[in-house]
């Protein structure tokens, strides 16, 4: 029973940053189209930047944070202009092999750029956990679920309270007749990129100070967002939210009951069986248009 | 009759070179160039003629790599508690066999279930096959060794014959590769085929005339899979070891560039495409270039060719012929 609680405690924690990765995938694909293979190397970026201003420059954790999630939503918004912007009209497969390509230049990149060696990043908070009872959890942990919520609550916000996500909830809905009634298309697009990449770095951000930052950490990180996705169903942010917390909480009961070693493919066998069972995902109300 | 003559003219000329090239290095590039084209001629029938962008093709690639590796080996394996299951090392070509149908059965069990799902769900569904099939081959340390690999595979032997000298392993590879040529251009030439490239041209109609949607995707899949899974036999008794990086996805990436720089949809697309992958890393490597430098190569490649070839050389020669009026 501890067990279980403590296996709960620690979907918990991991829940959040996997939603993160789930809603930035999610806006991307639902609104632009494009199934982002690059949403891995944004996540592998953050962490780096941590790296990079941590343990190189010397900035304080918290700044970085902040400017290591800036930076992510400037890449995502060159990403945008650069590669896709000229392919709004081309069709699903063309636009995902684009994105391959970009994967596989911004992962060997960053393994030119850092080496394949895997890095630590120091955090501010305290080495002894919060023992609540039975359970213990690190500090560090604690601050990862704050920030990935508080982040959760924003991008809810700015797409339901602002122009801006008015407009991408038109685009979402149908493209042409947004773009009739002067929605600026162009701008919804590269906006969007940004914001999910955004998120995505926010992730890596959180996560590598937890674990160790290395070249093909956007690999897992990618597939995982992926099967949030389709957890959550198409488009829908709070379907990844809550397929986030779900896909971890399998995990760690797949890693503690089952073994260890399959723990990654817990993910990926989500997928299939419920892409086979449930094509729509476990909360989606509108038809999936694959 | 001039494509025939053109064709025996190629085929006469690959065939000659182990003759006059005696620098083993060379054929070992053109080796890996041939089984890579051979996988990436089955990935062409899925992506250029079924319009399925299937993107866990490495899968069927290691699954047939490792059937084959571990019936020539034998093994031994706990499938219940309390039951082994031993096979005894079965001669090569039986057990080179046992990996192309274990990776046709694959392909039959992956266009099943798979293409209740398209588009982008398919692309998703196919990669998560292909780790799964990675982490198991990483994990299942009984049967697969596991990031031990397993080692000492042995070399095909066919009446006393030993594939073990570079040129024959060549000629075998041609060989094969020769015969999935012919095999897929008929395929897609017959009624079959035709039905693939309708489904791929419009599913809907082609479903209104009659075309038995998923009956044609899976026969597009088992043919893919077992062909994939004969490249991986071949590469499981040429290079003698097998491990878990069988599976990577950049294999898939690699095929999947070849098929489409060469021209999705052609005969001869994945042919061109494979032979310049093929060769591309050897012509890198020359300039002392690292392998993450010649991946960026490779990604930046497959963003420009989208954007510039996106139907690919093969297409895009035949293009220039028809304008200059030849």
């Amino acid at each position: 029973m501890e067990q279980l609680l403590q296996h709960g405690l620690n979907a918990l924690m991991l829940g959040g940053t996997y939603a993160l990765l789930g809603i930035g995938l999610t806006l991307i694909f639902g609104i632009m189209r494009v199934v982002n293979f690059t949403h891995g190397e944004l996540y592998a970026f953050g962490a780096y930047m941590m790296y990079a201003l941590v343990m190189k420059a010397g900035v304080n954790f918290f700044a970085a944070l902040g400017l290591a999630i800036v930076l992510g939503v400037l890449l995502g918004a060159l990403l945008e202009l650069v590669l896709l912007s000229r392919l709004r009209a081309a069709d699903i497969d063309t636009t995902m092999l684009v994105m391959i390509g970009a994967w596989i230049a911004l992962q060997n990149a960053e393994q030119l750029a850092w080496t394949g060696v895997a890095v630590s990043i120091n955090n501010p908070f305290p080495a002894a956990p919060l023992v609540l009872g039975p359970v213990s959890v690190a500090w560090n942990r604690v601050f990862v679920l704050v920030m990935a919520l508080l982040l959760i609550f924003a991008s809810h916000t700015v797409i339901n309270r602002t122009k801006l996500g008015r407009a991408m909830r038109a685009t979402f809905q149908d493209r042409d007749t947004a773009a009739l009634m002067g929605v600026q298309i162009g701008a919804v697009h590269t906006a969007t990129f940004a914001l999910g990449s955004g998120l995505a770095a926010a992730a890596g951000a959180l996560l590598g100070p937890v674990f160790v930052a290395y070249p093909s950490m956007g690999d897992l990180a990618a597939a995982k967002a992926f099967a949030v996705v389709i957890l959550g169903g198409l488009g829908s942010i709070p379907g990844a939210t809550l397929g986030g917390f779900i896909l971890a909480l399998v995990e760690e009961l797949g890693a503690g009951y089952i073994s260890s070693g399959y723990r990654d493919a817990m993910g990926f066998l989500l997928i299939i069986v419920i892409l086979l069972f449930r094509p729509t995902g476990l909360f989606a109300r509108k038809e999936r248009i694959g | 009759m001039t494509a025939r003559l053109v064709a025996a003219a190629v085929i006469v000329a690959l065939a000659s070179i182990p003759l006059w090239m005696g620098d083993p290095y060379v054929l070992h590039v053109l080796i890996m160039a041939g089984i890579f084209t051979i996988a990436a001629m089955s990935l062409n029938l899925l992506l250029g003629y079924a319009g399925q962008l299937s993107l866990g093709h490495v899968a069927f690639f290691g699954v047939g790599a490792y059937a084959s590796a571990l019936f020539s080996l034998g093994f031994s394996v706990h499938v219940l508690p309390g039951m082994m299951l031993s096979v005894q090392p079965t001669p090569v070509w039986l057990a080179m066999l046992a990996g192309m149908l274990a990776a046709g059965a694959c392909g039959w069990f992956i266009g099943r279930i798979a293409f209740k799902v398209r588009g982008a769900y398919f692309v998703i569904v196919s990669i998560s096959f292909a780790e799964v099939a990675r982490l198991v081959a990483l994990n299942w340390v009984e049967l697969t060794q596991g990031p031990m690999a397993l080692n000492n595979i042995p070399a095909l032997s066919v009446a006393g014959f030993a594939f073990l000298r570079k040129p024959s392993v060549y000629w075998l590879v041609l060989g094969v590769a020769i015969a999935c040529f012919i095999l897929i251009a008929r395929l897609v030439h017959s009624r079959a085929g035709r039905a693939m490239v309708a489904l791929s041209e419009n599913e809907a109609l082609a479903a209104s005339v009659g075309i038995d949607v998923t009956r044609y995707l899976v026969l597009a899949t088992v043919v893919a899979a077992t062909m994939a899974g004969a490249a991986g036999v071949l590469y499981a008794h040429y290079v003698r070891i097998v491990d878990p990086d069988v599976f990577l996805f950049i294999y898939t990436v690699t095929m999947a560039i070849m098929v489409i720089t060469g021209g999705k949809g052609t005969l001869a697309g994945p042919v061109v495409g494979g032979l310049i992958f093929g060769l591309l890393p050897e012509g890198l490597r020359a300039l002392a270039i690292g392998p993450e430098t010649q991946w960026i190569v490779y990604g930046v490649l497959m963003v420009l060719v989208v954007y510039f070839l996106p139907q690919g050389i093969v297409p895009a020669l035949r293009g220039l012929r028809l304008r200059s009026g030849s």
